[in-house]
């Protein structure tokens, strides 16, 4: 049973490093702004997920803490960038 | 193991929900379809990996870590992708050419293309539109009622 849970552990960790690939890629080449915060998000939500699998891979779960503030970490830079993109256009585009 | 299993299970089922968003994300033609799949199905992929942790260890302190990772999670996210949309509509980025409705088209002064999209429309219009609306419609009814009754 314990070798099963190791195989499934590491098929987990398998996907979610492919899943911050596909972030990678968008990204690079996401097309505006907007794609690449939202990939950016991903990408921490993806690393929330890869912390999880550490902790039940190693047993320290003192990660779990680590965990707690990259999710804060990002949650902040996510309304950053959103009042970045926002307060961009308002300044270039308002012409009032 | 019990725990185990169930433990192998939510593994599986958080990281298939995980990778799902990341094909979305690259897969997609849109922003807002992006997020669309993106948003929902990492949040709901990273709850089964904290559920995950949390039937693995245990513990008090362990639980409520999991616990509190997991509303803080399912809090935020929907915020986060709500101002990122808001702020990526109002700067302009183009949607998909298939999209089917865009129901702030006649509201946001983009879609008219002068770009002045920083006062948002005023409640004004939105409560006139909807008053006449509605006026119409209990304009309808009773002229239908009245010639059935005569």
């Amino acid at each position: 049973m314990n070798g099963v849970f190791e195989t499934v552990l590491f098929a987990g960790m398998a996907i979610l490093t492919a899943t911050v690939f596909m972030a990678f890629l968008r990204l690079v080449k996401g097309p505006s702004l907007p794609d690449r915060v939202v990939a950016l998000d991903i990408m921490s939500v993806t690393a929330l997920g890869i912390i999880a699998l550490y902790v039940m891979d190693t047993g320290e779960v003192i990660f779990l803490d680590v965990a707690l503030i990259v999710a804060l970490v990002s949650f902040l830079g996510t309304v950053a960038f959103a009042y970045y993109v926002e307060r961009g256009q308002r300044e270039s585009g308002g012409s009032e | 193991m019990i725990q185990d299993a169930v433990g192998a299970a939510l593994i599986l089922v958080g990281a298939l929900f995980m990778g799902i968003a990341g094909i979305g994300l690259l897969r997609m033609p849109d922003l807002f379809m992006r997020m669309s799949c993106t948003t929902k199905a990492s949040t709901l992929g990273m709850g089964f990996l904290m559920m995950a942790v949390a039937v693995r260890f245990p513990n008090l302190g362990t639980m409520t870590r999991a616990l509190a990772i997991t509303l803080f999670v399912f809090l935020t996210s929907p915020v986060a992708a709500h101002m990122i949309a808001r702020a990526a509509y109002v700067s302009g980025v183009p949607l998909w050419k298939k999209t089917v409705a865009d129901q702030l088209c006649n509201q946001y002064d983009r879609c008219t293309c002068t770009l002045e999209s920083c006062p948002l429309v005023d409640d004004g219009e939105l409560k006139d539109s909807r008053e006449a609306g509605i006026g119409e419609e209990m304009a309808t009814t009773p002229e239908d009622k009245k010639p059935k009754s005569k």
